[in-house]
């Protein structure tokens, strides 16, 4: 049944006026550091500590910060280690997950059902404990301060295969019946059916991976210390307390700028989706 | 309480970017429902007669028009102030409460001097639950119970606050055939006893025919004809209500009445009187052919289908409006019916004659 | 069809090759290294097996900071975001203009990086020598004292990163919730209206236990996760938590491996698992719970 979405009863206008007002308090709050982080990151250097009281403006932005973000610290390095990082993982974890998700979801073995829910079970724990044997197992085969130390243990989660194969079990039955009385094998079938027909989940599970991969901060800090290996975020961190961070405060901020700016524009194109894929999915919030 | 609709009006804006056309769902509705009747709105999908329902009970608001609850104006009081039940097609029990308090929970709502004590509210609530049948099952959760159970739960949660008037959006469409005959008659029984105005929401005419005291045919938003379910079957006001009651559905032929003789393709079937020199279409209900051999309707024959107790005669003729067309014939004729033609004479009461453009019935006398 | 039986691990293989490497040894590892006492890690020889790394973590002022620091911050940040996020999604369902907009903005913290934002957020509440920063300017103005958030008192470091962390956690719990809202079939909100239900009657007995699997998920999630805490706090106040007395369990566990104190992997691992302990308690006191007040 439908029904009127409007409604005229008595203070329904002031409801609606406390509703909205609310709404743009905390839509606000959101909003106000990013601005500030900006705002400052425009600021020169002379200007933001001149001011006691500060500014909600600038009278004279620059651009020097920027320049100054790549020039004093290897930030254009971190962001290449980043972006090397996010794709090589994120193109592992696709690799590895769809197969298993499609094991899972569409082929018959023995133990099926039980492995699945150990694998599952694995969710529970939490990632700090593997950290540490991880931490040692990397150390001996001595790839600290280097990619594939980076990588490899980032590879894989458990959430991202239950995702997937949740959303290749929907896909009916008939379909793989048909492909088989087409002579089709199963590996093309993954190929040329289930993920062109799954796109969207896949597209989804990437996304999320990649704002996983490009934040991830604790692992990285803890395997290397060599600056040519650090990420964005261990990178901020190292500028902070090492580097000019300690006094320049806007080109620390145009240095945190220039690390956000990639996530949000991504972020801004592929909204819909990543909401639908959080909403369905939960993740690791 | 007799429910009053006068020149109601209920028009949506159009979600169609290209044309600003609004959509008229309901369109100068005007009539009455007379106190303690069991009323049924019969038309096809998208005829308006869900929102008529819903704005009798208020959910929502009328772009023109009235509504009236005996002599009082609920126009513009809101769905809770109005007093009415309403039966959704899809129950919308409260999964997460039982049946005793989805039933109770109208009652928790009344305030002031109608506030009852706990038990009074147990009270009346087993009442309704008796009158239902269903007092056995009230501590289930609605997802522990059939589709009838669950249907009957709804109708006492909407009867338990006495209201004026009782709504049943499309009570039986949700059941398995079995179960629909047999709650259509519980849906009038219970109707009987407590004697509120009912008025249910369908696109089955058999349902609307059987149980209803009026019937009241819509399509595309306008009124096409309230009365006796007989009176509507044997008297339809036009093609649409004609063709839409009655299984097997009306033959619609083209014909023309020429001198005073009604003529169907080159057939002379019937003389007439009040009627001038005209194009016309002609509907004759199944149980009016009668078998004669020669005429004066000759059709070809298709096939025929056994009923038991009568035959489905299926034939042909060039000047009717679907490729065939059915009679219903008593089966002891069932010899007389071979070979390639059939011949049949017609009943007088049962043949209607309409207006090609407009649909509306043509008044004539059979001689 | 049997003859899928072989294949089959051929696609689970690489997954599981990882999963094995770097999730089910490391289990097995961690417990064990808990109970080794008095672990070299230069010589990797340990003394005997017994309880003393728990006793020693267990002894420790930093861990027992550490552990009230996450404590206070999962009492006050899952029972406020979780509320807080509710009044913004119920405000959020009821309005239609517009929505989308607020939904982007409102799920743009998910996406940034903690250790970048928290860095603005520590520029706004940290009085330094030549401007006391933007908050305690607003405090100023209302006629408060101003306050170093980041260096300062301890309950003003407190207060700063339950903030925050509520402002990270938020996104996602609004997501939840919005879309838990408006799975809500219309119908029952139709017939509660038809039945006199007074607005507020509507929410308590029919929103609220019709999302209640949705309020519960994110109960737990969000338990599980403040018990995690650690990259907010370092975006606030540095890597040196223990100075600032600002460390969260999970980052006692980090320093005990890796910091200038590190290089105890027994002690990391005691405290690891006694984190786990401490987690899976309250989940299970959590799904108890859920028992008696969540409908399916």
């Amino acid at each position: 049944m439908n029904t009127d979405g409007k409604d005229r009863r008595p203070g329904e206008t002031a409801r609606r006026a406390v509703t909205y007002l609310l709404l743009t308090l905390w839509a606000l709050m959101v909003l106000f550091p990013f601005y500030w982080m900006l705002l400052t990151s425009l600021k020169s250097y002379s200007a933001y500590n001149g001011e006691y009281v500060p500014r909600f403006y600038t009278l004279s932005p620059t651009l020097q910060n920027y320049a100054e973000a790549f020039t004093a610290v290897p930030l254009g390095r971190y962001f290449l280690n980043t972006l090397f990082f996010t794709l090589a993982t994120t193109a592992l974890m696709l690799a590895v997950a769809i197969p298993a998700a499609f094991a899972f979801s569409r082929l018959e073995f023995r133990g099926k059902n039980l492995l699945f829910t150990l694998i599952l079970s694995l969710m529970m724990i939490p990632n700090e404990l593997v950290v540490i044997t991880n931490f040692t197992t990397i150390t001996n085969l001595d790839l600290r301060n280097s990619f594939p130390g980076l990588i490899l243990p980032s590879v894989m989660s458990v959430f991202y295969v239950y995702l997937l194969k949740e959303n290749f079990a929907q896909i009916p039955d008939e379909l793989y019946y048909a492909a088989k009385v087409d002579g089709t094998s199963d590996f093309k079938y993954l190929c040329r059916v289930m993920i062109p027909i799954c796109r969207p989940t896949i597209v989804t599970v990437t996304v999320l991976k990649v704002i996983e991969c490009w934040n991830s901060y604790v692992w990285p800090r803890l395997i290397t210390d060599d600056a040519a290996y650090f990420l964005v975020s261990n990178g901020i961190q190292e500028i902070r307390e090492n580097g000019f961070g300690r006094e320049n405060i806007p080109a620390m901020m145009a240095a945190v700028v220039v690390i956000s700016v990639p996530l949000i524009v991504l972020f801004l194109v592929f909204r819909h989706k990543i909401m639908e894929g959080v909403a369905r999915g939960g993740t690791k919030g | 309480m007799k429910v009053v609709l006068k020149h109601l009006t209920k028009k949506f804006p159009s979600r169609n970017k290209k044309s600003h056309e609004e959509v008229v769902a309901v369109r100068d509705f005007d009539f009455e429902i007379p106190d303690g009747e069991l009323i049924g709105l019969l038309g096809p999908s998208g005829c308006g007669k869900s929102t008529t329902l819903n704005l009798i009970s208020g959910l929502q608001k009328p772009t023109e028009g009235r509504i009236l609850f005996g002599d009082e104006d609920v126009t513009d009081l809101p769905p809770e102030k109005r007093g009415v039940g309403l039966v959704f097609q899809n129950y919308a029990l409260y999964p997460h409460l039982t049946v005793l308090q989805n039933i109770l929970f109208p009652l928790e709502n009344l305030r002031g001097a109608e506030r009852m004590s706990k038990d009074e509210m147990k009270k009346k609530a087993y009442e309704i639950a008796r009158l239902v049948q269903i007092d056995s099952l009230m501590d289930r959760h609605p997802n522990e119970m059939s589709g009838g159970q669950q249907q009957r739960v709804a109708i006492a949660r909407a009867l338990v606050k006495r209201p004026r008037v009782l709504l049943l959006d499309e009570p039986l469409s949700n059941l398995d055939a079995r179960l629909r005959l047999q709650t259509r008659e519980e849906i009038r029984r219970i109707q009987r006893e407590t004697g509120i105005t009912t008025v249910f929401v369908t696109h089955d005419q058999d349902e609307a025919m059987s149980i209803s005291d009026r019937i009241v045919v819509m399509k595309d938003g306008v009124l096409q004809q309230i009365g006796r379910p007989q009176e509507v079957y044997d008297d339809p006001a036009n093609l649409f209500v004609a063709k839409f009651l009655g299984t097997p559905p009306i033959s619609v032929f083209s014909g023309r009445v020429q001198d005073g003789v009604l003529c169907v393709g080159r057939d002379a079937v019937l003389r007439v009187r009040g009627v001038g020199d005209r194009e016309v279409v002609v509907g004759v209900r199944p149980e009016g052919y009668v078998l004669r051999e020669g005429g004066p309707l000759c059709c070809r024959l298709v096939r025929v289908e056994v009923m038991g107790r009568d035959i489905s005669v299926v034939s042909a003729h060039d000047a009717a409006q679907s490729e065939t067309i059915r009679s219903i014939i008593s089966a002891e004729n069932i010899a007389s019916v071979h070979g390639a033609e059939v011949g049949f004479g017609l009943k007088p009461a049962k043949t209607y004659l309409f207006d090609p453009e407009t649909g509306e019935r043509i008044l004539f006398e059979a001689l | 069809m049997e003859k899928n039986n072989n294949k089959a691990w051929l696609y689970l293989l690489p997954a599981l090759v990882f999963l094995a490497v770097f999730m089910v040894y490391p289990l097995i590892d961690v417990c064990i290294y808990s109970i080794e006492e008095g672990y070299n890690s230069a010589s990797q020889t340990f003394f005997g097996v017994g309880a003393y790394n728990y006793s020693y973590i267990l002894h420790d002022p930093y861990f027992l900071q550490a552990l009230k620091n996450t404590l206070i911050l999962v009492a006050v940040t899952v029972p406020l975001s979780t509320g807080i996020a509710l009044l913004i999604s119920v405000g959020l369902s009821s309005i239609d203009r517009l929505r989308n907009l607020y939904q982007t903005v409102y799920f743009l913290p998910y996406v940034t990086n903690t250790l970048a934002v928290g860095l603005v957020f520590m520029i706004l509440f940290k009085k330094t020598p030549y401007s006391d920063g933007l908050v305690n300017l607003c405090i100023s103005f209302f006629g408060g004292e101003a306050v170093d958030f980041i260096d300062g008192p301890y309950w003003a470091k407190m207060f700063v990163l339950c903030f925050y962390t509520i402002w990270i956690v938020m996104p996602f719990k609004i997501l939840i919730l919005t879309s838990a809202l408006a799975s809500v079939n219309p119908d029952y909100y139709s017939a509660a209206r038809v039945d006199g239900t007074p607005r507020w009657r509507i929410f308590t007995r029919i929103t609220l236990p019709m999302i209640s699997p949705m309020i519960f998920y994110l109960v737990i999630t969000g338990f599980i996760g403040a018990f995690k805490a650690y990259s907010d706090a370092v975006a606030l106040f540095g890597t040196n938590l223990n100075a600032a007395e600002m460390n969260t369990i999970v980052g006692y566990i980090y320093d005990m491996l890796y910091g200038d104190s590190g290089g105890f992997p027994s002690y990391a691992s005691a405290a690891a698992i006694v984190l786990f302990a401490i987690v899976l308690t309250v989940t299970c006191i959590n799904l108890l719970v859920s028992r008696r007040h969540v409908h399916y």
